[in-house]
C-alpha cells in the first residue's frame, strides 16, 4: 500500500500554488528547495476536506530548508534550518 | 433568550453561561445534533473535555525526566514520540508527536505559522504568546531575534531549528539536563522542566 515516493535526504521543491480551498502550506514555503528530513504517515488531504473526509490519504514528508536560503538578509548563521510538514502532493524532485 | 424545550445538560458544560451570540448558538445547535445523529455521545464529549482540563507542561516534564533518565527510553522518544508517550500513559493521536532533542550545538523552537497547533491534549492549552501574530511571523524568520528576547542568547557555534507545525505533527522540544543533576530521581528533574522550554523558548534549565 502506498509506499512513500520520497525518501530521506532527497531534493524536493515544495509546488508554488494556491489553491481556492483551505490548505495547509504557508506562503514563505512555496517554490523552495529542501531536503526531506524524515518520511511520516497518511494522513487525510485537507484540499479534500471542504468536499468529504481527506480521502484518500497523503502521506506527510519534514522537509528541511537551510535559513539564509529562505529569507533575503538572514541574521543568523549557515547551519540554521527551517523544517516544515508538506503533503506528497505539493512535491517535486529536485535537482 | 428563545425558550427552548429540549436539555442542554446533556451537551453543554454545566459552567458555561447560556450562549447570546449567533455563533455559539450555531456551535451549541451543532454539538446537540452530532449527539442526536449518535456520531459521540454526552459522556465521550465530557471525558475529552476533562483530560484536556488535566494536561499540562506536568505531563511533558514527566517525560523529559524520564528521558534524560533512561537512555534507551529517550531513543525511542525521538525515533517515535507517539509509541513512546504511550509507555508513560500519554496520547495525542490522531496526531504525530515529534520531540527534538537540544544539544551543545543546537537549540529547537516550535511554531505553527498558519495557525496555533500545539499538543494541547499533553500540555494544556498553548500560552498566548504562542498564538500571537508576532510570534508566528517572526520566529521563522528572525528566530535568534525572538529567542533573545525571551532570554535565549545563541552564540554563533549553535544552529537553530525551526520546526513549523504546519500538519499533523505536533511537537515538544527535549531540553538539555542541566549539570549536577547525576544522582536526582525522575521526580526531582520532572520538576526542574518549565512549559516554555519545551516550546523552545527557553534553553538553560536552573536548578532551584
Amino acid at each position: 500500500m502506498n509506499e512513500p515516493v520520497f525518501h530521506v535526504g532527497q531534493r524536493v521543491r515544495i509546488a508554488d500554488r494556491t489553491p481556492p480551498v483551505h490548505h495547509r502550506v504557508p506562503s514563505y514555503a512555496k517554490g523552495q528547495v529542501g531536503v526531506i528530513e524524515r518520511v511520516c504517515g497518511l494522513h487525510g488531504e485537507p484540499e479534500k476536506f471542504i468536499r468529504g473526509d481527506g480521502k484518500p490519504p497523503q502521506r506527510i514528508y519534514r522537509v528541511r530548508i537551510p535559513q539564509p536560503e529562505l529569507w533575503t538578509s538572514y541574521e543568523g548563521t549557515e547551519g540554521d534550518k527551517l523544517e516544515i510538514e508538506i503533503f506528497e502532493h505539493w512535491l517535486e524532485a529536485a535537482e | 433568550m428563545t425558550d427552548h424545550d429540549h436539555d442542554h445538560s446533556r451537551t453543554f458544560q454545566p459552567d458555561h453561561a447560556e450562549p447570546t451570540s449567533d455563533g455559539a448558538r450555531i456551535g451549541l445547535a451543532l454539538r446537540e445534533l452530532l449527539i442526536e445523529a449518535g456520531h459521540y455521545t454526552a459522556g465521550e464529549e465530557q471525558s475529552v473535555i476533562e483530560a484536556m482540563q488535566g494536561a499540562s507542561p506536568e505531563n511533558g516534564g514527566r517525560i523529559v525526566a524520564k528521558a534524560w533518565n533512561d537512555a534507551e527510553y529517550k531513543e525511542r522518544l525521538l525515533a517515535n514520540g507517539a509509541e513512546a508517550i504511550k509507555e508513560l500513559g500519554y496520547e495525542l493521536e490522531p496526531y504525530e508527536f515529534t520531540v527534538m532533542e537540544n544539544t551543545a550545538d543546537t537549540h529547537n523552537v516550535i511554531v505553527c505559522t498558519l495557525c496555533s497547533c500545539y499538543p494541547r491534549a499533553l500540555l494544556g492549552m498553548s500560552p498566548a504568546w504562542y498564538k500571537s501574530s508576532s510570534y508566528r511571523a517572526r520566529v521563522v524568520r528572525e528566530p535568534r531575534s525572538v529567542l533573545a528576547e525571551f532570554g535565549v542568547e545563541l552564540s554563533d557555534d549553535v544552529s537553530v531549528r525551526v520546526h513549523d507545525s504546519t500538519a499533523e505533527l505536533r511537537y515538544m522540544v527535549l531540553p538539555q539536563r542541566p549539570a549536577g543533576t547525576d544522582d536526582w530521581s525522575e521526580a526531582q528533574l520532572a520538576k526542574l522542566v518549565t512549559r516554555n522550554s519545551l516550546v523552545g523558548t527557553e534553553r538553560d534549565l536552573k536548578i532551584a
